[in-house]
């Protein structure tokens, strides 16, 4: 759906991004992850054309962006900025309809879909009339989503969304993100320099280095197929716990041992990964997890045969 | 005598008409150019805060334009606006620019580069931003700059009443030339009190927040236009002819008042500084000016004196006045001054000045030209330094001359030095110089005498300026008897308040004297 082409920018002597290529498809979570100065937010601001490439180009559904009037494409991207970059001088409700505005809806649109976004994000309708100092950092953050995400735009382009929560909320707003039925059907390109976040949130992620794209793939790839020792040591510190998020339980399945049975349990799936499975333990106190394929099959596993299946795959794919 | 134990108060009161119309006018002055200022400054701001490279450029000539003296800026617009409100409010505009520029600039500048980055992103043209995001999130901002300018412009507006724009500077400057307290006070505090209350006043719009401040600011130039149009309220009604009047003649009583109580003249008045009024009055601006009857400017204009057949201007026949330890350490003096007397008459001293203001000649070259041609003049012989002679001047022409004049007869005809020391500022400078033995004569008239210097009660004022001996007279008496000060023989021009016209209008009007005048006025 979108295309990057051999796109670079430079600042003067400083190639902040130099010659990338990549492509998202449509309904992916793309991730732009790497160091501070790599030139994510380059990247990124090419694609709404906040910035314009020094050269490349840049298509979304196979038209080049340059075709478009720059104001009438930004209404068709919603973008959220690292430091939510919400009008201090408007409230909530006003913020929130600043595009529908653009796009002249009428009133009573905007006031249904301020109400529904409102209620998605869990934001009290009392806030409707506060200003932004008004509001925690993480109200505000939602509010920024809830500003680009207010028109249905197809794409959402999303810089460090998350970048100034501490890890508690963090961790609070990346549930809801996930669980958010909104975002499931946009494409997504998000940019984060934290690895764990690229790793909860990614279908793709993309590591970028002095703005070169070192590594483009999934997760598991990133971790078990590195490209170079660059990629190695970036996800060093982190391994064992991104390996378990990495790794889905589908991916292990044939590894576990077979407990043909009836489903009658609550049960987590396939597509759940490792690390949810093995946080089960901590909060049911239970021997067994069961785990469900299809609402078909179901396997019931214990913490040392989860480990073991574990240890086979990481095996399997260091011969590969 | 009476008017010095007048109140501040029972001045204000008397003179209530002319402070409210004063009062009006300068807040009408003020806002007039603000509004104006505000429609060139702030978009001037959103120009330079976009391409930043003219910043220092605009900000530069905004900021030399607030250096020139606001004197100077009124002056340079003369010749190119004339006189009146035009040319104030264009000098006061430009004085207000350089606040309004510089905080549009530095309010657009200032806001959080991510709250203009997200307008754009969710895609705001560039009018929509600077519409909704950029002068609203500077607007406090730009309300401080207009909070400045509202007060500098209150100042700089008193200046306004120099050239016939009227304003509470007409009390301040009046009060000033005719040293009179209360007037100046009349002027000075609502003026220092509008400045207060606009500041404060903007001070609370400042504070407002910004959902209310949204509002008010499309209430803004509606307030703006409301109070510019005081301007206009006072000026509704009007004559026949105008008559520009320097501020001190307004106030006295051989003059407006005079003019008023002893003719019962009544004319659509303007109030202007007497460096414009010559020439305002042959631009056909004004038509009526209050002059001196021997100024220089009368012969450059083509203008003439009306007669006083009412006597309501006392004589100002000149004369050298000095100290009489002066006449006894210099016993030749007397003589030698008194070679002038008789000498200059009115249209002689009018053609002096006319070549000194006019023509530009040196004072001292007319003086030498006059003496020749009178066969007066002596070579320079060789004096004694130690018995020097100080000659005093105030700050005009023909004092110039005069002083000239003295100082190449005395070194003609007596063996004293000479030094002189020109252009002490008013009456009350020359005269304090020669009492305190700074100098030891300067050219006095006698109406200035009489009224300045011994304020003479109204009843002798009366008395005693019948003519011009009894005036002299008077004088003599009185300055010999408080200060032992003498007056020499007259030299023979009256130097006297006079009204007049352009000849040509005088002429086809059929306007001689004043009384002439006030029956064209009054007739339909
Ligand atoms: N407007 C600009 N002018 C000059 N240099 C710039 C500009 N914007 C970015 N750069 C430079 O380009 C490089 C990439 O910047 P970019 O903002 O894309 O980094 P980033 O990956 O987003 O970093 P961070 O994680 O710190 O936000 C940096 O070296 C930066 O200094
Ligand atoms: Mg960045």
């Amino acid at each position: 759906m979108i295309k990057v082409k051999d796109v670079s920018k430079h600042f003067g002597k400083v190639k902040a991004v130099d010659t990338i290529n990549f492509e998202v498809q449509e309904q992916e979570n793309f991730i732009l992850l790497g160091t501070s100065g790599c030139g994510k937010t380059t990247t990124l601001k090419m694609i709404n054309r906040l910035i314009e490439p020094t050269s490349g180009s840049i298509f979304i559904n196979g038209k080049n962006i340059t075709d478009e009037q720059p104001e009438i494409l930004r209404r068709s991207i919603g973008y959220v900025l690292q430091n939510n970059g919400l009008f201090p001088h408007y409230t909530v409700a006003e913020n929130i309809a600043i595009v529908p505005q653009l796009l002249k809806w009428d009133k009573k649109k905007i006031t249904n879909r301020t109400a529904e976004l409102m209620e998605k994000l869990h934001l009290g309708s009392d806030y409707l009339h506060a200003y932004p100092n008004e509001l925690s950092g993480g109200q505000q953050q939602r509010i920024g989503l809830a500003r680009a995400l207010v028109s249905d735009p197809p794409v959402l382009l999303m810089d460090e969304p998350f970048g100034s929560l501490d890890n508690v909320t963090r961790a609070a707003i990346h549930k809801e993100f996930k669980a958010l039925d909104e975002l499931k059907r946009k494409t997504i390109i998000m940019v984060t320099h934290d690895v764990q976040e690229a790793f909860e949130l990614g279908d793709r992620i993309c590591l970028m280095d002095q703005g070169k794209i070192i590594q483009s793939s999934t997760p598991a790839d990133l971790l078990f197929k590195p490209a170079n020792k660059f990629v190695k040591d970036f996800l060093k510190d982190q391994r064992l716990q991104l390996e378990f998020k990495a790794i889905r339980l589908l991916d292990i399945w044939d590894l576990l041992p077979n407990h043909h049975q009836e489903a009658h349990t609550s049960s987590l799936s396939t597509d759940s990964d490792l690390w949810t499975a093995l946080e089960h333990f901590k909060f049911i106190d239970s021997e067994t997890v069961n785990i469900s394929k299809d609402k078909s099959e179901i396997k019931i596993v214990g913490f040392e045969q989860l480990m073991s299946a574990f240890n086979q795959y990481k095996n399997r794919q260091g011969h590969e | 005598m009476n008017e010095h134990q007048q109140t501040l108060l029972e001045f204000m009161q008397q003179q209530a008409d002319k402070l409210a119309v004063q009062t009006m006018q300068h807040i009408g002055l003020t806002f007039i150019s603000l509004f104006f200022a505000v429609l060139v400054g702030l978009p001037l701001g959103v120009i330079i805060a976009r391409k930043r490279k003219l910043s220092g450029t605009v900000l530069g000539f905004a900021g030399v334009l607030q250096t020139i003296p606001s004197i100077a800026l009124l002056g340079f617009m003369i010749p190119l606006l004339g006189i009146g409100p035009k040319p104030a409010i264009v000098a006061l505009l430009l004085y207000a620019l350089l606040p309004i520029i510089r905080n549009t600039y530095t309010g657009i500048t200032g806001i959080d580069a991510a709250v203009k980055e997200a307008a754009m992103a969710m895609g705001m043209s560039k009018w929509q931003i600077l519409i909704k995001v950029e002068l609203p999130l500077a607007m406090p901002v730009i309300l401080a700059g207009i909070r400045t300018a509202t007060v500098i412009n209150v100042g700089v507006a008193t200046l306004a009443s120099f050239i016939a724009a009227g304003g509470l500077g007409e009390f301040i400057f009046g009060g000033i030339s005719l040293n009179n307290t209360n007037m100046i006070l009349a002027g000075a505090i609502p003026a220092a009190l509008l400045a207060i209350i606009f500041d404060f006043l903007l001070s609370l719009v400042q504070k407002l927040n910004f959902r209310k401040l949204r509002r008010s600011s499309y209430a803004l130039p509606i307030v703006l236009l409301l109070l510019s149009s005081f301007y206009f309220i006072p000026t509704a009604y009007g004559s026949k002819l105008t008559a520009g009047f320097t501020p001190e003649f307004m106030g006295r009583q051989d003059g407006n008042l005079g003019l008023e109580s002893k003719y019962g003249l009544k004319i659509h008045t303007i109030v202007i500084s007497d460096a414009v009024m010559y020439k305002a009055a042959y631009q056909k601006e004004l038509d009526v000016i209050s002059g001196y009857s021997t100024d220089g400017r009368l012969k450059a204009y083509g203008l003439v004196v009306l007669d006083d057949d009412k006597g309501i201007f006392p004589p100002y026949y000149a004369a050298p006045i000095i100290r009489e330890d002066a006449l006894k350490k210099f016993p030749k003096l007397e003589q030698t001054l008194n070679l002038l007397s008789g000498k200059i008459n009115d249209s002689v001293m009018t053609d002096l000045n006319y070549r000194t203001d006019y023509l530009h000649q040196s004072p001292e070259r007319v003086a030498k030209d006059f003496l020749v041609n009178h066969k007066l003049f002596k070579p320079a012989r060789k004096s004694n330094e130690e018995n020097t002679v100080r000659i005093g001047s105030k700050i005009f022409g023909e004092q110039y001359i005069l002083a000239n004049m003295y100082s190449m007869l005395i070194k003609g005809y007596t063996d004293y030095g000479v030094s002189t020391k020109t252009g002490l500022g008013g009456t009350k400078i020359c005269f304090d110089a020669l009492t305190n033995d700074q100098i030891d004569f300067y050219p006095e008239y006698t109406g200035t005498g009489l009224l300045a210097i011994l304020q003479a009660s109204s009843k002798t004022i009366n008395e005693v300026t019948k003519n011009k001996d009894s005036t002299y007279n008077y004088v003599q008496r009185e300055f010999k008897k408080q200060y032992q000060v003498s007056w020499l023989k007259p030299i023979g021009f009256n130097n006297a308040y006079a009204l007049m016209m352009r000849e040509q209008q005088a002429k086809s009007l059929n306007i001689k004297t004043i009384s002439n005048l006030k029956r064209y006025l009054n007739s339909k």
